[in-house]
């Protein structure tokens, strides 16, 4: 048996850096949870790595007393698909914003998602550009009136979970930066075997201010948000009363008892089910509470397993080649000292 | 020799020749590159030193008989020492009129032309775009400058092969081994080597023997024919070189370069793990790599130029040995993240095989225009490493001299090489593992309570960081692309330490040149003229160099395998010489280097038309270097072989050369 891992608490995950959001910011709870499941889960300090990108959630690392990179923007995927392929064993965590994963690194997110490759990818999505002092993000609503949209943005955004979804994600949640269901949501995404894709509601107190308010809000949160329970019906509202029915695909919110609706006519959470995943994904505030916890979570294979998987398995087969195996294949010959013969080995 | 027929009373006469070249040409379908690398290994066989040049065209799929969709593979075998595939060549074999049109222009007065007779009919005349009513066959003037050959390949294979029962395509198929067969015997090759290839191939490889006799059927019969047919009057041999004994094998430079990289991962005892991105001319060393699975091997062939980049950071700050490849276009693609190496100073091998540009330019041919991107194209103070091979079998070397340099000075290192020697191929001593040098890296400094880990607290006199990597206990720390703090590497915006950090970076490379060895000409250590030249032109400036020394001239030649930095004696070894002349294949690059920095009034020979430089091309600039160091003019562009030293007659391209 080796020697049982120190059990270290969270503030051990803390780094000896002041940190520098805003006061007020939501990435300050976002840390303190990680921080907590981190302790939660028995993580170590010298096997864990944080991967960012550019923007003020990808400061991250800085943070964090474990190893780190604040990388370049929108890149921090593919920086920790190479830290992972080349160390299975380490817990990899990509830190991302929604510019940085979903405009500039759209493209990296897509396919890390695709590959899953075992990394814990968190999306701040605070839907404004923070750092570069308040311009409308991918995830902006249209109308979003910013200093490089100042009659309104006339973009469209787009939605995180379905960004993901289509990119088979095999994990796929979301979670509100002060919310409790957070810390739940990171437990789960520590333990998926393969990537996990969570998306979270996060305030940006100085350029985006309230922009959840909707799902923070103690009085009114509870009929504003869905929490996800798979293999439970999706109930919602203060007294659980509320709930979410297809008809012909399409959801409507309705009231158990009322109309001659009963529990059993609500539809039942299946984290396997894509395209239920998909139509929760659409369901917006105000016209439908937004759905929190894990919307989809299936078991494939690992691409830095199955990477490395080939890698023994040829060598299985053939034989660890040496360098001088290396040197002498394809047509070796020799060459004789002067009128010598030529031989062509094999 | 075994396998052949030898007529005892052939009369005809056996020429020896010192070295001859060849060039098989034909549809992109008609497997020319193969007849081509068939003819190569038979030739390193024998003993001869190779240089090759395959000449791909630039589209998969180009309309079958255009000059477009023509194909080429040209071979310069010798039993003396070369250094390039050959200006001009000996033998043409074209399988169509397109290839006839294609490559005559590069053939010898009075070489020999092999045509495909059965392939000149009018159909094919028009798409190769001769006027109508043409053809070359029927032309005197052709039929008087050239020896040609009209031999009906396709009637005669298909005849040859009509008992074997395969359909009409499948036999056509084969015409390329009739054609070699032909090459073959005209110049004294066995089959051996051919044959052995085709059976272990088709029958060991496809389960296909009926295909392999068929070939070996059509190569035999090509072989034949030259034997019979008393078509030709003569045949050539060309010795065995004098080659170092030993074993060898030959490498065509992609694969060299993978090799090269395989081999660093083992003397440095860090997992390969190459990212890339499908790019001409590199996609083969990523696929030479993924075939080495067995050896340890990981490849990662990522979305775009930027993942596979950023990947091979994460791989190198993971510890293992982080490479990734490309061609300009994404050379350009990956600047920001190389920064990014640049600032967190971890190791990264960038192999860069350079085409013809700008943008998209000519992906299949070859050019060395990305010096001053490799040099200069990044945002900020940002330097990085860079060497270039000289030869196919030197992208070995030099792959193990980059990866042993990033790893050891703990800095990102681009590899120039180009098309040319990418494609190329020539023999390779087989080294022994156990007589490499083993790459060293340095030992993570110890930690306690009082002395906590700096990640940026200099190792040694190359100023190397500690690479510590995650894994190792109480070595914890973060990196980024923030301006890091002396020693502690915190983010730092203090002016000073900036300024000292952009001073580290630069001294980091500097330092290299403490242990690069010194430029040493060929040649004289003083004279009229120092021909300076880098990377792939080495063959044909030295070729060209030794030319001129035969006639007496003083000229010498110095091959630079590092760019930056470049050997602390460059300056002094410029300044003995009257004048400099910087053969580039670019519009002066390395020109504008050498002159910035060492304030010399260096000249250029400069040629940007996708193909490698001619030797006669650089023979003709070193005398007109030496009549009047090019008079007004920076630099001389070639043209149709000739490089115009007359003012007056200068047509568009020399007339670039700007006067001073
Ligand atoms: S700008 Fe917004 S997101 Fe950035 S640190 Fe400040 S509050 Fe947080």
């Amino acid at each position: 048996m080796s020697q049982a891992l120190p059990v270290l608490k969270a503030k051990d995950f803390a780094s000896d850096q002041d940190v520098r959001w805003c006061p007020g910011c939501g990435d300050y709870a976002i840390l303190n949870q990680v921080k907590k499941t981190l302790a939660k889960i028995g993580a170590q300090k010298e096997s864990t790595v944080f991967v960012a990108g550019i923007g003020c959630s990808s400061r991250f690392p800085y943070y964090m007393g474990t190893y780190g990179v604040h990388s370049i923007h929108g890149r921090a995927p593919a920086i920790a698909t190479g830290v992972k392929i080349t160390n299975p064993e380490l817990d990899v965590w990509v830190v991302t914003g929604d510019g940085d994963a979903l405009s500039i690194g759209g493209n990296h997110l897509m396919h890390v998602l695709r590959r899953n490759v075992n990394l814990k990818i968190l999306l701040f999505n605070n839907r404004i550009y923070g750092l570069t002092k308040g311009q409308y993000s991918p995830t902006s609503e249209i109308g979003k009136r910013s200093p490089s949209s100042p009659m309104g943005s006339i973009d469209p955004p787009l939605t995180p979970i379905s960004i993901a979804l289509a990119a088979e994600a095999s994990f796929v949640a979301r979670a509100v930066d002060v919310d409790k269901g957070l810390g739940e949501v990171l437990e789960r995404a520590a333990a998926h075997e393969g990537s996990a894709f969570v998306e979270i509601y996060q305030d940006c107190n100085v350029f985006n201010h309230g922009e959840y308010s909707h799902a923070t809000d103690k009085d009114t949160k509870e009929d504003n948000v869905l929490r996800l329970v798979d293999g439970e019906p999706l109930l919602f509202g203060k007294d659980k009363d509320k709930g979410i029915v297809f008809t012909d695909a399409k959801p409507e919110v309705v009231t158990v008892g009322k109309g001659g609706i009963t529990l059993s006519d609500i539809a039942v959470h299946d984290e396997s089910d894509a395209t239920l995943a998909y139509a929760l994904g659409r369901l917006r505030h105000p016209d439908f509470p937004e759905p929190m916890g894990v919307f989809r979570s299936v078991q494939g294979n690992r691409y830095e397993e199955q990477l490395l998987k080939q890698v023994t398995d040829a060598q299985e087969s053939r034989g660890v080649g040496s360098l001088d195996d290396l040197f002498n294949t394809g047509d070796v010959y020799t060459i004789e000292e002067k009128n010598g013969t030529h031989q062509l080995h094999d | 020799m075994a396998g052949q027929v030898q007529n005892k009373n052939d009369k005809r006469k056996t020429l020896a020749r010192q070295s001859a070249v060849v060039r098989f040409a034909g549809d992109s379908g008609d497997g020319m590159q193969l007849a081509g690398t068939q003819f190569t290994d038979t030739s390193a066989i024998v003993g001869n030193d190779i240089a090759t040049l395959p000449d791909y065209p630039a589209e998969i799929r180009a309309p079958a008989g255009t000059v477009a969709g023509v194909s080429g593979f040209q071979i310069n075998f010798a039993s003396e020492d070369i250094y390039t595939p050959g200006d001009k060549v000996d033998s043409l074999i074209a399988m169509n009129p397109a290839a006839l049109k294609a490559h005559l222009p590069e053939v010898k007065h009075e070489g020999i032309v092999v045509v495909n007779e059965t392939e000149f009919n009018k159909t094919n005349l028009k798409k190769a775009g001769y006027p109508a009513d043409y053809n070359p066959l029927d032309d005197d003037d052709f039929l008087d400058n050239y020896q040609v050959y009209a031999v009906p390949i396709t009637r005669l294979n298909q005849e040859s092969l009509k008992e074997t029962g395969m359909g009409a395509k499948d036999i056509g198929r084969c015409k390329n081994m009739f054609a070699l067969g032909i090459i073959y015997w005209l110049y004294d090759r066995p089959l051996e080597t051919t044959i052995k290839y085709i059976t272990s191939y088709f029958t060991d490889k496809k389960g296909k023997p009926e295909v392999a006799e068929a070939n070996i059927k059509s190569l035999k019969s090509g072989y034949y024919f030259g034997e019979t047919a008393e078509m030709f009057t003569e045949r050539y041999q060309i010795n065995r070189a004098d080659i170092t004994p030993g074993l060898y094998r030959k490498v065509v430079g992609n694969e060299a370069t993978a090799m090269g990289l395989v081999t660093a991962s083992r003397l440095s005892k860090r997992d390969l793990v190459y990212c890339s991105y499908p790019i001409t001319p590199a996609s083969t060393v990523l696929h030479a790599l993924a075939g080495m699975r067995h050896y340890g091997v990981k490849t990662f062939q990522a979305e775009d130029e930027i993942a596979a980049v950023c990947a091979a950071i994460g791989v190198s700050y993971a510890g293992g040995m982080g490479v990734t490849g490309t061609s300009g276009p994404g050379l350009a693609l990956k600047s920001e993240a190389i920064g990014l190496a640049v600032m967190t100073e971890l190791p990264l091998v960038i192999v860069n095989v350079q085409r013809g540009g700008p943008s998209t330019g000519l992906p299949t041919k070859t050019e060395q225009s990305d010096l001053l991107q490799a040099l200069w194209g990044r945002n900020g103070d940002c330097p990085v490493a860079i060497i270039a091979p000289k030869s196919p079998a030197d992208c070995f070397d030099t792959a193990i001299e980059a990866s042993r340099i990033a790893m050891e000075h703990m800095i990102p290192v681009i590899i120039l090489t180009d098309g040319y020697i990418a494609n190329g191929s020539e023999p390779w001593p087989i080294p022994k593992a156990d007589d490499l040098e083993p790459i060293n890296i340095q030992s993570l400094p110890p930690i306690d309570e009082e002395n906590k880990f700096e990640p940026y607290k200099r190792l040694d006199e190359k100023l190397a960081r500690p690479w510590a990597s995650p894994g190792n206990k109480g070595y914890e720390h973060r990196i980024g692309g923030l301006e890091k703090e002396y020693d502690t590497g915190n983010v730092s915006y203090d002016p000073d330490n900036h300024q000292k950090m952009t001073r580290v970076r630069q001294e980091k490379i500097e330092r290299i040149a403490d242990v690069v060895p010194p430029l040493e000409p060929h040649g004289d250590m003083s004279g009229d003229l120092l021909v300076l030249g880098w990377g792939g032109t080495f063959g044909a400036i030295h070729t060209a160099v030794e030319r001129a020394r035969g006639k007496g001239l003083s000229v010498s030649s110095a091959h630079l395998r590092y760019l930056n930095p470049m050997p602390s004696n460059l300056g002094d070894v410029i300044k003995r010489y009257k004048r400099v002349l910087v053969p580039e294949l670019n519009t002066g690059q390395l020109r504008l280097l050498v002159r910035s920095k060492y304030l010399v009034d260096a000249r250029g020979l400069n040629k940007v038309q996708g193909k490698p430089f001619l030797v006669e091309e650089i023979e003709q600039a070193i005398d007109l270097m030496l009549v009047d160091g090019f008079g007004d003019h920076e630099y001389l562009m070639p043209r149709n072989h000739k490089v115009r030293g007359d003012r007056h007659a200068y047509d568009f391209e020399s007339n670039e050369g700007r006067a001073k």
